[in-house]
């Protein structure tokens, strides 16, 4: 592997390279022509010292600490003074000598990290960077051993808190620059500049976009912190928390979303302490959101569930219980129900825990009954899903996106549900000159920082708008949740694509959602993509789970679990980690819960669920346990635990055990066992799920009444991002947006509060309203900030009404 | 045997114990008489303290990170500047919120002292260092901090000495701020910096 100038690997197969021979401390080397002198090096194997240089970054020159002598430039003539070899490009023949060979640039470092240290506070002691700070490393190795500076220093107040989670330490500051170009270049965030000029030249808290001053909050700040060579910025959540020498450092994939981002996770004692971006060029390159970062601290709260319990008959309380008798109350329990009960594991589940859901549905409670989706479910996605990604090799990856020629996007909201790909979308926008398509109500600020060109739809018409959508065999069509709720849509997506030869993926919102695919979670689909509907898959799967049948109907889905279970067709539940309030009707699911005869529950932290459940079964979070998840591109992304807690058991674990308990075992305990059971059935090659009629009916909103775009945003209000105030300090302020005319036939003036109602709810929402250029009756709001819209039924599509003032 | 070895042996080693009955004792009669620790013996580490009684540690676990033994643990903690001082436990940005020596593991070497960046922790000569179970060797930030001289205030409270934490680090002087709540506390205690024949001193050797 080669590395190019802006950093990214070069496959030798996909363009010719043109190879530069140039001689560095006397040892000829070879280059792809472009490459910068630093890098050159370093393939050679020398450290030249730098601040500002970041392979992912565009070279600045700012730090001037990378400087070396060229005698030979290639022209057979020299530089006559030492050269910054991060800006300098390789040239045929050029000669150049590093500080191992040239007391020149021995000379020229030494005087620049002296420089650079005048007004550097030395403050190592109390500075969060102490230990694992490239300017202190540096200044041991490169710098002089004592100071000879006896002025008084340059002093700033500090910290400053450059957003709620980002600290700024001007004084420690050495101009590099790498935060602003981050900002600027990857985020396309400018929360950050260098003001001033000069020796007065420091980093300000720019303005933000509307021209106001407070500071701007970036979905990608943590970023900057990371990537900070001195100790300018740190975080407010990991100040003075512990030294680079307590951590023990475990490589892990993040859990929030379906990009897979590699991260570090370091923990002390049994705490994690903080997460860092781990460093994957395929998939997240060296940078992840802030949810990644900082949204950490849910599981570690009081709130766990740490034994199991059961509820006690007479009393009706919760009583803390053993393993085995728990197991075997819940085995009792659901035996009662066998045939008749739900299963509702969740969407946050690992593959190997999504695959034991899965076989203990239908093997131990022998049903179909079971749905991943914990949110609204739209009419034909779990036949879409089944056609079109269940057991489908992935065809698009990141590395693709920076190829294709336009990237569409429905329903989906890259910032907001994957940050991982917003930025590797901006990358290829930016760089390879990708053209984004969105099909949406209106331009986001995500959308806007891709340059996005809108297709502009009511929400519900996606799959009209895909109808006349002209896309080419470059083309990849990214769709998200959103679209599966329109009735139709993803199968209208799948249509499109599969017309012109264009890519589909698609883009869930949870970790979990991809491998619930392949693991068979939905009513009407089996493990590695075997319709429930096809008697050849069933034999084949109960050949390879040694049964004789497993169940041939279509089983029930969320919602029509929770409605059969409310109406009592279904007696019991078994409920994973599932958030009443994301159900598509809360309301409807509480009656549900209470009504359920059998109420079994695999939770890590007390919720609302386990409030009312019958038997409460503690499961690892994931720091504390082995798993993989499928990332929206169909990669594995396997990781080891983090913390070793020998009380904390999987799910797999605990639905073996209620498995042997009830007789029907699983044949496997462990994460290993159920990944090599999953592995040796192998794919489906029979014939696949037949993808659903193509739907297209416009929307027409009735009078009176808006149509309501919304989704989550990155930073909410759900459970994952609890106990980390300064993040969620961060998240963007809720406002409703319409159109100026939509407001002012609703009597609302913009910038005051309006409320929004939804038909036959007592519950509203009030939030300050903004213009944007949504179509006329149309309204957006956001999903989970301040209220969960699910509370009043309202999801993206439905029909609500607005009235101008608050809630009083 | 020679007639040397039988006979006279035997006598000359009961000549050494004789000669020994007239010279002085060196047995010491501990633990009823304790002899004075010659003064740069390492004992029993001690968190010291500014003159106003803030807390000199500053958390910054470089003695954790000397440590041969692992035998310190430390955890650092911010500072806040609050009306009524109750959050400020050393001058700057950071203290020591939890600050653990483990006696069991600690071998007296000495590395930490030379490690701290603010002379927070040195050493006394106390050297009675046994106890009859593990858990009271693991000395708390409560045990090992130095007692509270005359003039000094049990922290949390407000810088006394200077509003400037560089101040305190650089040994400079400055008058001594009126601070409320601690009106009547007698700051600087004599011999301690801060006060009048100290500083007419200091200067007289510039």
């Amino acid at each position: 592997m080669t590395v190019d100038q802006s950093g990214h690997d070069v496959h030798e197969a996909e363009l010719p390279v043109e190879m530069v021979t140039l001689t560095i401390d006397d040892v000829s080397v070879s280059v792809p022509k472009g490459t910068l002198l630093i890098r050159a090096a370093e393939l050679i194997g020398v450290e030249i010292p730098r601040f500002c240089d970041h392979p992912l970054l565009e070279p600045v020159g700012a730090c001037r600490q990378c400087l070396v002598e060229v005698p030979d430039a290639g022209n057979g003539r020299g530089f006559p003074k030492p050269q910054a070899s991060c800006t300098l490009e390789v040239a045929e023949g050029m000669v150049a000598r590093t500080h191992l060979t040239s007391e020149v640039a021995t000379k020229a470092q030494v005087g620049t990290m002296e420089f650079l240290l005048i007004n550097h506070p030395l403050d190592c002691p109390v500075c969060d960077k102490g230990g694992e700070c490239p300017l202190q490393n540096q200044a041991m190795s490169h710098g002089r051993g004592e100071s000879r500076f006896t002025e008084t220093k340059r002093t700033f107040p500090k910290p400053v808190p450059v957003s709620a989670q980002v600290l700024l330490d001007r004084e420690r500051c050495v101009l590099c620059a790498r935060c602003t170009r981050f900002s600027e270049q990857i985020a396309g965030d400018p929360f950050i500049a260098l003001v001033e000029r000069g020796a007065e030249q420091q980093v300000g808290i720019g303005p933000n976009i509307d021209g106001g001053d407070e500071p701007f909050h970036s979905y990608f700040s943590g970023n900057t912190i990371q990537i900070c060579p001195v100790g300018a910025l740190t975080s407010a959540d990991y100040r003075f928390r512990s030294r680079p020498f307590d951590l023990v450092s475990t490589p892990a994939v993040a859990e929030h979303d379906s990009c897979g981002a590699a991260i570090r996770v370091d923990h002390r004692r049994g705490r994690v302490m903080r997460r860092l971006a781990g460093d994957d060029p395929e998939v997240n390159e060296e940078w992840i959101t802030d949810k990644d970062r900082f949204a950490f601290t849910w599981s570690g709260g009081d709130d766990r569930v740490r034994t199991p319990l059961v509820r006690n008959a007479e009393t009706g309380e919760l009583e803390p219980a053993s393993w085995p008798a728990a197991l075997a109350t819940a085995a009792r329990l659901l035996q009662q129900v066998h045939g008749s009960a739900g299963v509702l594991p969740g969407g946050r589940l690992t593959l190997e825990d999504a695959y034991a859901w899965s076989k203990f549905a239908r093997l131990a409670l022998g049903t179909n009954d079971v749905d991943f989706r914990s949110r609204a479910v739209g009419a034909g996605e779990a036949d879409a899903l089944a056609a079109a990604v269940a057991g489908v090799p992935a065809s698009v990856t990141y590395r693709d996106l920076e190829r294709a020629r336009h990237v569409v996007l429905v329903g989906l909201e890259p910032e907001d549900e994957a940050g991982t790909l917003f930025l590797r979308l901006r990358k290829a926008v930016r760089e390879h000159g990708t053209k984004v398509i969105t099909v949406a109500s209106h331009r986001s600020r995500g959308t806007t920082k891709l340059q996005a060109r809108l297709v502009q739809v009511v929400p519900g018409n996606e799959a009209v708008a895909l109808a006349d959508l002209e896309l080419g065999p470059d083309d990849v069509l990214l769709a998200g949740e959103r679209l599966g709720l329109v009735p139709g849509g993803l199968a209208a997506a799948v249509e499109a694509t599969g017309r012109s030869g264009a890519r589909f993926a698609w883009v869930p919102r949870r970790a979990g959602d991809r491998g619930a695919v392949e693991a068979g979670l939905l009513p009407n689909l089996l493990p590695a993509g075997r319709p429930v509907v096809d008697a050849e898959a069933r034999a084949d799967l109960a050949a390879a789970w040694d049964v004789n049948a497993v169940p041939g109907t279509v089983g029930r889905d969320t919602a029509a679990i929770i409605a059969g279970v409310a109406d009592r067709t279904l007696r019991g539940l078994l409920v994973g980690g599932v958030e009443i309030a994301d159900l598509p009707d809360p309301a409807l699911a509480r009656a549900a819960l209470a009504a359920a005869d059998v109420v079994v529950s695999l939770e890590v932290r007390h919720s609302e669920v386990t409030a009312v459940a019958d038997i409460v079964l503690p499961i690892a979070p994931m720091v504390e346990k082995p798993g993989t998840f499928v990332t929206w591109d169909g990669r594995r992304r396997s990781f080891d635990a983090v913390l070793d807690e020998p009380n904390s058991v999987t799910d797999t674990r605990v639905l073996a055990g209620i498995a042997e308990e009830l007789g029907r075992p699983l044949g496997f305990r462990t994460i290993a066992g159920a990944r090599d059971d999953l592995a040796s059935l192998g794919g489906w090659d029979g014939t696949r799920a037949d993808l659903p009629a193509v739907r297209r009916e416009p929307v027409v909103p009735a009078a009176g009444q808006l149509v309501l775009s919304t989704w989550r945003q990155l930073i909410d209000d759900a459970r994952g991002q609890d106990g980390q105030p300064e993040y969620s300090a961060t998240a963007r302020p809720p406002v409703l947006r319409a159109s100026a005319a939509t407001w002012d036939a609703h009597g609302v003036i913009p910038g005051e509060v309006a409320t929004l109602t939804a038909p036959g709810r007592d519950l509203r929402v009030a939030l300050p309203t903004e213009v944007d250029d949504l179509p006329d009756g149309v309204i957006w709001a956001p999903g989970n900030n301040g209220t969960n819209l699910r509370e009043l039924g309202l999801g993206h599509g439905s029909a609500v009404q607005v009235t101008s003032g608050g809630l009083a | 045997m020679t007639l040397k070895e039988s006979v006279w042996d035997p006598v000359a080693g009961f000549g050494v114990t004789f000669r020994t009955m007239f010279k002085k004792v060196v047995t010491e009669q501990y633990p009823f008489e304790k002899v004075p620790t010659a003064p740069r013996f390492h004992g029993r580490h001690q968190l010291n303290r500014w003159p106003d009684g803030l807390e000199k540690c500053i958390g910054c676990e470089l003695c954790a990170w000397a440590c041969p033994a692992d035998a310190i643990y430390v955890e650092g903690a911010s500072n806040v500047d609050v009306p009524d001082g109750s959050e400020r436990f050393s001058p700057g940005e950071r203290y020591g919120r939890v600050y653990q020596i483990n006696y069991l593991r600690c071998i007296l070497c000495g590395l930490c002292i030379e490690a701290c960046p603010t002379r927070a922790l040195t050493m006394t000569n106390e050297y009675e260092l046994a106890d009859d179970n593990r858990a009271d060797l693991i000395y708390e930030k409560t045990d090992l901090l130095g007692p509270l001289l005359p003039g000094m205030v049990e922290p949390p409270h407000a810088m006394l000495i200077s509003d400037d934490d560089q101040d305190y680090y650089r040994g400079k002087n400055l008058p001594i701020l009126d601070a409320d709540p601690i009106e009547s506390a007698d700051v600087n205690p004599a011999g301690m910096p801060g006060t009048p024949a100290t500083d007419a001193a200091r200067k007289g050797q510039a």
